[in-house]
């Protein structure tokens, strides 16, 4: 009998999980024919935030850009799909795309700028150029100024036929923009790109002395979750048919609750945007009679996991438990042959 | 004429950003936390001079009295409670906090004072002005940009002239030595973060004279005391005026070319002297 040491990067918590991800994904993918109206625009409405909450948490967690402007790429998004179907009579699905690749293209002078700005003042930078954004596109006299506009009716038609149609495809779209976000970061952190970045987010200078270039990585980092930002900004406001600059770049619902859910999630791991988001939910469902006090715990919550578990609850899980659903990390273990 | 006119009222303006700005550029000094609350806070300075104005019946430049004591204590309390806790090498748990802070003050003033604009009367105060050959000067905004230079001539006395300036000095070089001269740091920033929110209460309440306010104003005037701190450059005071004036006057240009362009003139004056030079223009310490 010898012992033998083996490396695995995956492990059978990993596996059960992928099985048991892949079944929830096919009930999800069904869920038109089982679940009514208002639970389906709901939960459009989480795999959006869980998107959003990903790419958040791969700026801030992953490449230590903590932003509180990312709802200047939610907005411009949004005003994308508008502007493109209203102007260029695309086709929604095509100006979704668009607005995505617009919103990686925007991107880039944006960082340029701002990565002229450090740590806690780079925060404040992205929101300053959200707000310009937001005054930017309120000066816009045809896309309603200040007051906004709707999405014109036949454009909606032209989507599917019938409401049930339109309303499948919407929540459609939202759950494939959760799983494409998901899947990207999680193959992105898996590749050597990924190795980097964690290698950035645990020690920026010893990671320099091993020649990353992080100037580079972190803005390629940015220009994509930018461009995806814009993507999913652009299916939120095909879900609300409606725009209007205080909605579009709305610092509180699209960087403050998302900011909430990986923090209590656990941010720089997948796991944490998703329980992030489940959490958000199920808070939000249940207190939001409350209104502001509801808000108020929220940011109390974000407050007390920040200060008393940094890693969030996903984090304590993973200590506790050794856990990990997405492999990312390498393992040793003793294999015993016989 | 009319651009004199916008020059002027613009340096005048500047004065309030300067003292929107000057809390956070002392705090950042003192121990490199960016405040995201700062905003907030500042609004929560105007609703509790409108509260003492009201309960008193006093005119609101005398509920400074109250305000500024009131929120010197709330930043001591604050700092020595939460903040002090989240300071270390990380950045993400001050800026984290601080964003829920600010929620929390926000939607508790919201809870308090519900949505609705509401503004201090200063009587007499507010309309009186004085002429200056063809221009015509607000006695307000001339008292305060005298307050504002008064205030950072002050803040700059105490950085270089007193104990407390030398220990502010002293712990922001380097903590654990410090520590070892026989100064508590958690004191300290305490001590730092009481200055900067009677600071800030002198801004909320002239902010609170000079226009209506809400509680969802914050978020905005965090990003006119951030804009005048970079322009000036990081940890000069002086600079953060100066910062202040380029603003205030940028808006107001902006303004008079076209009334739609007033926050958006500001916002690109920014920008274009964080392209140019990106340390500020009279940068002390970089970040």
């Amino acid at each position: 009998m010898s012992t033998d040491i083996r490396i695995s990067r995956t492990s059978s918590a990993a596996r059960v999980a992928a099985i048991l991800g892949a079944l929830i994904v096919v009930i999800l993918i069904a869920a038109p024919w089982w679940a009514g109206r208002a639970d389906m625009r709901l939960m459009g409405e989480i795999f959006l935030y869980l998107a959003l909450a990903s790419l958040w948490n791969l700026l801030a967690g992953y490449a230590g850009l903590v932003s509180v402007g990312q709802q200047a790429y939610v907005g411009f998004g949004g005003y994308m799909l508008f502007a493109l179907t209203i102007f260029a009579g695309l086709p929604p699905l095509v100006a979704i795309a668009l607005a995505g690749v617009l919103g990686a293209l925007i991107s880039i002078p944006v960082a340029a700028l701002i990565f002229r700005l450090r740590g806690a003042y780079f925060a404040i930078g992205t929101w300053v150029m959200a707000e310009v954004f937001r005054l930017s596109f309120a000066q816009v006299s045809s896309l309603g100024g200040g007051s906004g506009t709707s999405l014109p009716t036949d454009i909606v038609r032209s989507m599917a036929d019938g409401r049930s149609a339109r309303e499948a495809l919407s929540y459609w779209l939202a759950l494939g923009a959760a799983l494409v976000v998901v899947t990207a970061v999680y193959l992105l952190l898996r590749s050597r790109k990924g190795l980097a970045l964690t290698a950035i987010r645990d020690n920026e200078l010893a990671s320099a002395s091993l020649g990353i270039d992080i100037w580079r990585t972190k803005f390629l980092v940015y220009v994509v979750t930018s461009g995806l930002t814009a993507v999913v900004g652009a299916l939120i406001f095909l879900q609300k048919l409606r725009i209007s600059p205080d909605a579009a770049f709305s610092v509180n619902d699209w960087t403050a609750f998302v900011i909430f859910i990986v923090v209590i999630g656990g941010i720089g791991t997948i796991e944490g945007p998703i329980i992030g988001t489940i959490v958000f939910f199920l808070l939000r469902e249940t207190l939001a009679d409350l209104g502001t006090i509801y808000l108020m715990v929220l940011g109390l919550v974000a407050i007390v996991v920040m200060l008393k578990a940094p890693q969030g609850v996903w984090g304590f899980i993973r200590h506790r438990f050794d856990l990990q659903l997405f492999p990312l990390g390498y393992r040793v273990e003793r294999s015993k042959d016989t | 004429m009319d651009f004199v006119n916008a020059v002027v009222q613009g340096t005048l303006l500047g004065g309030l950003y300067a003292l929107f700005a000057a809390g956070l550029s002392l705090i950042f000094g003192v121990m490199r936390l960016v405040n995201i609350a700062h905003g907030d806070l500042i609004v929560l300075a105007a609703y509790l001079g409108l509260t003492t104005t009201v309960a008193l019946g006093v005119h609101p430049l005398v509920a400074l009295v109250v305000v500024v004591p009131a929120m010197a204590g709330i930043g001591y309390v604050l700092q020595r409670c939460v903040l002090n806790h989240t300071l270390g090498d990380d950045i993400l748990p001050p800026l984290l906090v601080t964003f829920g802070l600010s929620v929390i003050i926000q939607n508790a003033l919201l809870e308090g004072y519900s949505a609705d604009p509401q503004k201090m009367d200063a009587g007499a105060l507010e309309t009186a002005s004085v002429a200056l050959g063809p221009l015509s000067l607000g006695v307000l905004p001339l008292l305060t940009f005298a307050i504002a230079v008064a205030v950072i001539a002050g803040l700059q006395w105490t950085f270089y002239r007193t104990p407390l300036g030398r220990a502010f000095r002293a712990t922001s070089d380097n903590q654990d030595i410090a520590q070892l001269m026989g100064l508590n740091k958690r004191h300290v920033f305490g001590l730092a973060m009481a200055l900067a929110l009677a600071v800030t209460a002198v801004a909320g309440i002239l902010l609170g004279i000079r226009t209506s306010f809400d509680p969802s104003v914050g978020g905005g005037r965090l990003i006119f005391g951030f804009e005048a701190v970079i322009i000036g450059g990081l940890g000069n005071l002086w600079g953060t005026l100066v910062g202040g004036v380029i603003l205030g006057v940028a808006q107001t240009v902006g303004a008079t070319i076209n009334p739609g362009w007033q926050l958006l003139a500001g916002h690109i004056a920014f920008l274009v002297i964080l392209a140019v030079r990106p340390n500020g223009l009279f940068p002390r310490i970089s970040a």
